[in-house]
């Protein structure tokens, strides 16, 4: 038998029998009174979301319904609900999930509900139907075990994948299963565990697919093979906006092997990241080797657009510029207070002007896809943080039914905002809509650092009163840059909401503050990217707060904590506050764990930096020494408020991971546009950073919370860079605010 | 009607010995193989198109990243830098050959395991072969030693990473001893 039990107006339990004496609970996401299809009543496992099947054997596996991308929340995930069920977490396996969508009179019906990894709140959004479904299948195997134990089942408990008996006799959840899939579903609510019961909750955990990682089996979609496949590498014209003036493809199409040169062209009707990014050439073949040999041989020559006598230098003078003059700016995000009138006191004023360069995703596996196309359905793996907005692009160009789409979203090598949009998708369908057989879409690295949708370069400029107290009376902030929103069918007066944050710090601290954005318009194609807006704004922000602690001549641990104030709530714009006690925690944590109080007799120099954002806190304190110029970052501690931890190894793996992506790109990176065309072409050009330039360890603390679990996949990032920023001044007595830092710091060392 | 002799078989002359077979021999992760194709093919294309072994990723054009790392002879080595050709003879081992021949970890592997050194997972088989390297040459690394892995890694699994080396090494000595 089936049935349901709703958790919402929108989302509901569904238990079925599986094949072989599987019970299976899932979590569907959708109307609760839409009939069940009739593949469901087999093995249904595809048409859940989220859903747990435990099998005879006692093997239990979990859907997981958000991609992968090396958040680990595909781990975190399942060790929720298996928790809630009490199961043997050693038989656990974990089961990405395709696309989940049905068709809906020729419209989409998303079985899942929203499918997106690496935007920060996977965790908040399955926090609840997880432990639901978790607590009804434990429910249910308790019930099953009644008869065969012959105790009522409130004197039942669990644990480790078996219902137990007072005497001790236990039943594993395997022989359960069978019997489990019959039981009449409850009525009312699912008693949820409570905290004190939690058995992985809370308890460290490696990744889940970590065997098959480090034995090669996991297989990103790179690795995914349909049989006779052809493969097409791309040459992209390197302006955007520029044309094919000339190509001869007679060489190519003589080498054996090569099936088709092909032309593709953007669709100006399109939004960026829902059609092909650049004018370009693909080389079809049999096999990557013969496509490379393909392109190497195409005579090409590209015209440029109106972009091409775009720089990036040039649009940074035009940004200082800007900031610089009287010119309204594009938004007045926010002015409390009365900034005017605080200028006119007499009293201490400070400026500075920070400068951070253009950045691209550099996912370690480039933009690929593999499709096979036929009349009546396309089959794609798709490294994919959006299953939903690939399959956008997908039907769009196949016209094919929703259910005809089948897409597919194995393990992703890097996401960063970067696989939120998918031109390579729309290429890969174009290009198999030109063959018979299935096709791999692969750019090489060259392509895929200079074929981006780019972070902006910015011009941050602040001025601050500081009264005699030493309180900071008014801050004034104006930030220039090119919004990731344009063209995104985002209102005009929203566009800066990519650039900076209504109410990052420190917004609602200061009595008269002032955040106004100026936009640059750049033909470059921008897009999301991890992190922002608070990583440019928090090193901006954060450098400044170390500058005016300089300027007072005090420890600018005295500054943050007076800036910051007494432990109170701020509300914030658009709902929720800021606890400005734990903002105060986080940052104690880090300077008690690095020994701040050394900060000032120490020939090493010390930094700071604390953040909020989406209601986490997160500090980080870095220690480095310099000999000659040679920089050593010695100790880099970073401190986290999340609320409730579920992993906490992999929460630690995060923080520690993007502490070192933040610190590197911090360090090196920059994207460079001169005449219109990207500089860099290899990891050469974009050196993230070698093991020998980053700490040998970063030391995590999670600071324990009860709240709801918050994302932390880039928590730790904004806060490295200013943190490091402020250590070098310290040890160097050179205030760099220029990234990236160590060619800036070498210009002027 | 004078009889044409010119069609009559001429004696055999002395036999030249031509080669049986063309192509490249090598062994790979303990298998013995036999390429006839173009010896110009970069080895990560025949392992990854040809094979379908596809535990060593594409990194970049020339290598740099290093998750296209493999060893041949015990020595790290860039497969996409690698044609065919230069592997007559050589013994390979890529990321899927670190397992014993019952399928049993390599201290290392279950170090990375141990560690959590792993982040979206891409470019940790090439961290692995180059940690394999070190490990060869070295006992036991000294962080300077660490130092010197070519390897990138954009999800930040540096300091883990480093620990699983220092694991393994740890590990490995325990093993000798027992």
């Amino acid at each position: 038998m089936s049935g349901t039990v709703r958790l919402s107006r929108r989302r509901f339990l569904q238990v079925l029998a599986g094949t072989a004496g599987a019970l299976i609970v899932g979590i569907r996401s959708a109307r609760a009174d839409a009939p069940v299809p009739p593949d469901m009543l087999g093995d249904p496992l595809y048409d859940f979301g989220m859903f747990i099947r435990v099998d005879a054997d006692g093997t239990i596996l979990i859907g997981s319904r958000d991609p992968e991308t090396g958040t680990g929340v595909a781990t975190a995930l399942a060790r929720i609900m298996a928790d809630e069920m009490d199961a043997d977490w050693q038989r656990v396996r974990v089961l990405p999930l395709g696309l989940g969508v049905a068709n809906d009179n020729g419209r989409p019906r998303w079985l899942y509900g929203e499918q997106a990894g690496g935007t920060g709140n996977s965790m908040p959004r399955a926090w609840h139907d997880l432990r639901s479904a978790g607590a009804l299948a434990r429910w249910l195997l308790i019930q099953a075990a009644v008869p065969q134990l012959g105790v009522p089942p409130e004197k039942l408990r669990t644990g480790q994948g078996a219902v137990i008996a007072p005497d001790g006799r236990r039943i594993g959840y395997g022989q359960l299963a069978a019997a489990a899939s019959k039981i009449a579903l409850p009525h009312g609510d699912i008693t949820l565990k409570t905290p004190d019961r939690y058995s992985l909750i809370g308890k460290p955990a490696g990744d889940a697919q970590a065997r098959a990682i480090v034995t090669g089996q996991t297989e990103y979609a790179l690795d995914k093979h349909f049989g006779d496949t052809l493969v097409a590498v791309l040459a992209h014209c390197p302006w955007t906006d520029g044309e094919l003036a000339g190509l001869d493809s007679t060489a190519a199409l003589a080498i054996k092997g090569v099936v088709k040169v092909i032309e593709l062209k953007p669709d100006p009707h399109l939004p960026p990241g829902e059609t092909v990014i650049a004018p370009a050439v693909a080389v079809i073949a049999d096999s990557t080797w013969i496509a490379l040999q393909g392109r190497r041989a195409l005579k090409l020559q590209w015209k440029p657009g109106a972009s091409g006598s775009e720089s990036s230098a040039a649009l940074e003078q035009q940004a200082t510029a800007l900031l610089n003059s009287d010119a309204a700016p594009t938004t007045r995000i926010r002015d409390d207070g009365d900034i005017d009138k605080a200028k006119r006191k007499a009293a201490r004023r400070l400026e500075a002007t920070y400068y951070q360069p253009w950045l691209a995703h550099a996912t370690s596996e480039p933009m690929n896809c593999l499709v096979r196309l036929d009349k009546t359905s396309a089959t794609l793996y798709v490294p994919t943080q959006s299953p939903q907005q690939a399959w956008t692009v997908v039907q769009r160009l196949t016209g094919l039914a929703p259910d005809q789409i089948d897409i597919r979203v194995p393990r992703v090598g890097g996401g960063y905002g970067r696989r939120l949009d998918h031109d390579y998708v729309a290429e890969a369908v174009l290009l198999a809509k030109e063959v018979d057989k299935p096709l791999r879409l692969f750019w090489t690295r060259d392509e895929d650092l200079t074929h981006d949708y780019y972070r902006s370069g910015c011009v941050h400029k602040f001025d601050a009163i500081i009264e005699a107290k030493r309180h900071v009376l008014a801050w004034n902030q104006r930030v220039a840059s090119a919004s990731a929103l344009v063209g995104r069918g985002v209102p005009v007066d929203h566009l800066w909401s990519s650039e900076v944050s209504a109410n990052q710090f420190p917004a609602g601290f200061v009595p008269n503050y002032r955040s106004d954005w100026f936009g640059l318009s750049s033909s470059m194609p921008r897009g999301p990217h991890r992190g922002m807006p608070h990583l440019t704004n928090a090193f901006a922000v954060c450098s400044f707060v170390d500058e005016i602690a300089h300027a007072l001549k005090e420890d600018p641990l005295v500054t943050h904590l007076r800036l910051i104030g007494e432990p109170r709530l701020i509300p914030q714009q658009g709902g929720g506050a800021v606890d400005t006690a734990r903002l105060i925690n986080v940052l104690k944590l880090v300077t008690d764990r690095i020994g701040w109080k050394d900060w000032l007799h120490s020939v090493n120099g010390f930094g700071l930096a604390c953040w909020y954002m989406d209601g986490a806190y997160v500090a980080h304190a870095i220690e480095v020494s310099m000999q000659g110029e040679k920089l050593t970052i010695e100790r880099a501690v970073c401190a986290v408020d999340v609320g409730r931890v579920i992993n906490p190894l992999g929460l630690e793996g995060q923080v520690a991971g993007a502490t070192l992506d933040a610190l590197s790109t911090a360090l090196n990176l920059a994207i460079t546009v001169k005449d219109g065309k990207v500089q860099q072409t290899s990891w050469k050009d974009y050196p993230l950073a070698s093991m020998a330039q980053l700490p040998h360890t970063v030391e995590v603390i999670t600071v324990p919370g009860e709240g709801e679990p918050t994302g932390a996949s880039f928590l730790a990032m904004p806060t490295a860079a200013p943190a490091l920023a402020n250590a070098v001044f310290r040890v160097s007595a050179v205030r760099v605010r220029r990234l990236p830092l160590m060619k800036e710091l070498l210009r002027l060392l | 009607m004078a009889q044409d002799h010119a069609a009559l078989p001429t004696k055999p002359t002395a036999i030249t010995p031509t080669p049986v077979r063309g192509g490249i021999d090598f062994q790979l992760n303990g298998e013995h193989y036999h390429h006839t194709g173009d010896p110009a093919m970069p080895l990560l294309w025949y392992l990854r198109d040809v094979l379908q072994l596809d535990g060593t990723k594409y990194s970049g054009e020339h290598g740099e990243g290093g998750a296209d790392l493999v060893l041949v002879n015990g020595k790290a080595t860039s497969a996409i830098d690698t044609p065919m050709s230069k592997l007559d003879g050589k013994k390979i081992t890529t990321v899927e050959g670190l397992v014993d021949a019952k399928g049993n970890l390599h201290p290392l592997q279950q170090a990375f395991i141990d560690e959590d050194a792993i982040g979206c997972g891409y470019c940790t088989p090439g961290w692995l072969i180059a940690s394999m390297d070190l490990l060869n040459r070295s006992k036991d690394p000294s962080d300077n030693d660490i130092d010197t892995l070519p390897n990138l890694c954009r999800c930040g699994c540096q300091t883990r990473v480093r620990q699983a080396i220092k694991r393994a090494a740890a590990a490995m000595k325990q093993g000798a001893k027992a």
